[in-house]
């Protein structure tokens, strides 16, 4: 490939074994817009870069055009991918490629791994057998060498390699185990490139934090440069060497990590910081508001003005381009160096006072719950107070939805005491009155599954008040538009579909819902998880609002420590269904005394 | 307004966008005009009829008029057009009701779930072990000139079964949503969850499996015809017709040879829009 241009600059990093994308573009088919426009990245080799943004904003578009690949309904429109020719030396260009060599060079020399690795292997074939099928496709190693390569490969990722381990079927592993067979397959042909889609999103801190080692481990001792494409500003902070943030399919900010965490200067960098939560100390944390325009409807002049809180006038009419600031660090803001400095103290707040007076309104006590014959949690008590939120954290396998589950009265096999203002509630919601099924509400996990797609969003949120008798007609329809206010849903969603919201809006909907029937308590299983950043920092700020102006006391699940920090006075540590440690959440976060404590502390991806 | 005037205010609109984008598929359009064409030229015959439905139009087995006439020298094209009505009349009805039946067994056999789930499924099976149309001619074998609703009856029977399978495969997807949980700890009654919150999720496939039984049903109900069960032997029957002429088949085979194209048209055209329904509720969501 003779007729590829490239800077002498582009070329050093070229001929190292790493990757150059130039002005790539990425449109939708028929309609001449584009998802993603004017991406210039090098990736150094050996470099991990971190491209974070939230979704729609167009990353994994990028990640996967690094592989010549786009999804269906969008093409790269323009640009390049500069790769070094393995033999000749040549500079490529991935795009340019007949698909043949593109073939060759997926998974050879740009290895992909995918968000969901359970998806990316092939459930009826062996693990040894899927590692030594790839080695084969790629034409590495001899047929009697090929079992002793997945061997290898295993162990560099640390997983066993005994004949047990290769004989297994995919499910018949964990979550974090799948992700480093996904590692170790990519790594084994010896790639030059890696691109990691969110390869952590839903695997438990501790895993998380081996899934990451791992792969740091590997770029470095293998020379790899990798492109880790995630929404957690946290896990960037950890394992990158330089980060991109991308906003509405554009690079916002581009800089050394160290300078991203201790300058961010663009508007948006902020705002995601800002919605980080912190193991160290409470933070009134805040989301972004407005959601991600999508591609074709990106307002004009800078694509961020819309919720920029710096904006002025010259935003909304003026295209910015991404400027250098310092070494390496180049932002796309009209107003960079303009809005101040930035502090990582911004938003904190003092913690909760753990010696404040309780007053408890629902007590668990000696709870034991049974999924058929199997104890899934063991002898758990623990009290809420009137307008306090309680934390229940563990790892997925911990008892926590489940406790929080059977308190629901979702989930009736269980034994043990649950008072609720001094009164015994029944095991399951229908055996309780609707007086306590109003005043406890359960808001769930995955808002893509907890509202009925065929409703309206007026539909769903009036429905507890008609059910309990709260309100009728058109005072009713009054009440949801004041409740869609409070959550932040603008009037006009009224008649919308659920199928129609993106995951936050949908969670706020969810929320809308519990609020419809005044409850007292609200149980919230992990409402955050599903998901972006920011969208839990406006979702944590929503709640800690409304505990305050209406005392409502929460039972809060999460997984994420750094989270309980900020949201809960109180916290439970649960391990395989059993209560490790209980108390304050400072005494518990300042001072862990159990290890399984400290270990979840120190696992915990923190940008502090 | 009260909770119960909710669910049909919300289906409205759905449907209506659901219809929309049926139409967006070529077979669904296809199928569906051809439908509706069948539907006009069976209903119309009163009106457009060369001859009445028992009037003779000429000798037996002649070539008379467009396709001829039939064993007693009838207008083909006139019974051809008369016989349609039974059959489609008793075809839509039967596939309702089986549909009715059906969904009903199977939402309830997947929303009860655990030991009634058992229970309603396996006696179902039972029934699913008979050949469709034999219940149907052990019953008429005993009864003489059956009336259109015992056929109804007996066809929409064997259907519920075969749709409770379907619908049950569907409901059991739905009813462990968290949405379905949501409304049973709201202390929602049971039939109100499975009205409002688990049907109208169910509707794209649903709908598909209705197609399909109505080609059934036809299929069912000509068969009959032709075996001599029908409510009237003197009526124009489309599966009768058959039988009756199938003597000249030789001479004059327009008399089998309509009705069957008839029956031909009409399974595919349906069947088109069962397909395109399938595929256009596998698109939305």
């Amino acid at each position: 490939m003779t007729d590829v241009t490239a800077t002498t600059q582009e070329l050093k990093v070229v001929s190292k074994g790493g990757l150059v994308v130039e002005d790539l573009e990425v449109s939708l088919t028929g309609r001449g817009v584009d998802v993603v426009d004017d991406i210039d990245l090098v990736l150094a080799p050996g470099e991990v870069v971190g491209l974070v943004g939230e979704s729609g904003s167009g990353k994994t578009t990028v990640g996967t055009s690094l592989l010549g690949y786009s999804r269906a309904g969008a093409f790269i429109s323009a640009g390049k991918v500069l790769i070094e020719d393995r033999t000749s030396g040549a500079v490529r260009d991935v795009l340019k490629l007949p698909w043949k060599e593109v073939r060759q060079l997926r998974g050879e020399e740009i290895a992909y791994v995918p968000q969901d690795p359970a998806s990316a292997l092939n459930p009826s074939i062996r693990i040894g057998k899927q590692i030594v099928e790839l080695l084969e496709l790629r034409g590495i190693g001899t047929a009697a060498s090929r079992l002793q390569g997945a061997r290898d490969g295993l162990a560099e990722v640390g997983l066993p390699t005994d004949d047990e381990f290769l004989r297994r079927y995919a499910h018949q592993l964990s979550g974090g185990q799948v992700q480093r067979v996904a590692l170790a397959m990519a790594f084994l042909p010896k790639p030059k490139v890696l691109v990691l889609d969110e390869p952590t999103t839903g695997l438990d801190v501790t895993t998380q934090k081996m899934v990451l080692d791992t792969m740091a481990e590997l770029c470095r001792s293998h020379g790899v440069s990798a492109l880790y494409v995630t929404h957690d500003l946290a896990v960037v902070a950890n394992i990158a060497d330089r980060v991109a943030v991308m906003y509405a399919g554009q690079i916002a900010e581009l800089g050394p990590r160290d300078a991203i965490f201790a300058n961010p200067s663009h508007p948006y960098t902020r705002a995601l910081l800002d919605s980080i939560p912190h193991l160290s100390q409470a933070r009134a944390l805040k989301g972004i508001p407005g959601r991600t325009p999508s591609p074709g409807s990106r307002p004009e002049g800078c694509r961020f003005n819309t919720r920029c809180s710096f904006v002025v006038d010259a935003c909304r009419t003026t295209v910015p381009e991404l400027r250098t600031i310092a070494p390496d660090h180049q932002v796309r803001c009209l107003r960079a160096g303009e809005i101040g400095a930035w502090d990582i103290n911004i938003g904190t707040v003092p913690d909760s006072d753990p010696g404040k007076l309780r007053d408890v309104i629902l007590s668990v006590d000696g709870l034991n719950v049974f999924y058929g014959r199997k104890q899934v949690v063991h002898d758990v008590t623990f009290d809420l107070g009137k307008g306090e939120v309680v934390a229940l954290v563990g790892e997925s396998g911990s008892g926590k939805t489940t406790i929080s589950r059977s308190v629901g009265g979702l989930h009736k096999e269980w034994t043990g005491t649950l008072m609720f203002e001094g009164r015994e509630l029944a095991r399951s919601a229908r055996k309780r009155s609707a007086e306590d099924r109003r005043r406890i509400q359960y808001i769930f996990q995955n808002p893509y599954l907890s509202l009925n797609p065929r409703l309206t969003i007026e539909q769903i949120i009036r429905r507890p008040m008609e059910l309990f008798g709260l309100a009728k007609g058109k005072n009713a329809t009054d009440r949801v538009l004041e409740l869609m206010e409070q959550v932040a849903l603008g009037s006009q969603m009224l008649r919308y579909q659920a199928s129609r919201l993106s995951g936050g809006e949908r969670q706020r909907v969810a929320i809308a819902r519990a609020l419809a029937a005044e409850p007292d308590v609200m149980i919230c299983d992990e409402i955050t998880s599903a998901l972006d950043v920011s969208v839990q920092g406006s979702i944590v700020e929503l709640l800690e609002g409304l505990r305050q102006s209406r005392g409502i006391s929460m039972l809060f699940v999460t997984h994420n420590l750094a989270l309980v920090r900020s949201i809960a006075t109180r916290v439970e540590i649960l391990q395989a269904g059993k209560v490790v440690e209980a108390g304050p959440v400072v005494t518990v976060m300042e001072t862990p005394h159990e290890d399984y404590t400290k270990k979840l502390l120190s696992n915990s991806p923190r940008i502090d | 307004m009260t909770a119960t005037a909710n669910p049909p205010a919300a289906a409205k609109p759905k449907s209506d966008s659901f219809f929309r984008k049926a139409l967006r598929q070529k077979r669904f359009t296809f199928g569906f005009t051809v439908t509706l064409i069948l539907i006009a030229f069976v209903l119309l015959a009163p009106h457009f009829a060369p001859y009445g439905e028992r009037e003779t139009a000429g000798l037996p087995f002649s070539k008379d008029g467009v396709f001829g006439t039939d064993y007693l020298g009838q207008d083909v094209l006139s019974r051809l057009m008369y016989g349609g009505q039974s059959i489609l009349l008793i075809s839509v009805l039967a596939t309702a009701l089986g549909m009715v039946v059906g969904i009903l067994i199977g939402v309830i056999a997947a929303y009860s779930g655990g030991w009634w789930d058992e229970v309603i499924m396996r006696g179902n099976d039972v029934l699913l072990a008979f050949p469709q149309i034999l219940l149907a001619l052990v019953v008429l074998t005993a009864i003489r000139e059956p009336k259109s609703w015992v056929i109804i009856v007996l066809v929409g029977a064997s259907h519920a079964p075969r749709v409770a399978r379907v619908a049950r495969g569907v409901a059991l997807g739905i009813v462990s949503r968290d949405f379905v949980v949501a409304a049973e700890a709201l202390g929602e009654k049971r039939s109100r969850v499975i009205l409002a919150e688990v049907l109208p999720n169910m509707t794209g496939p649903l709908l598909a499996e209705a197609g399909l039984r109505l080609t059934y049903s036809i299929g069912l109900v000509a068969a009959l015809g032709f075996l001599g069960f029908a409510t009237d032997t003197g009526a124009a029957n489309w599966g009768l017709m058959m039988k009756e002429n199938q003597l000249a088949l030789s001479t004059q085979p327009w008399g089998v040879v309509a009705p069957v194209l008839m029956i031909a048209i009409f399974t595919i055209a349906t069947n088109l829009m069962a397909d395109g329904l399938a595929q256009a509720s596998q698109k939305g969501d």
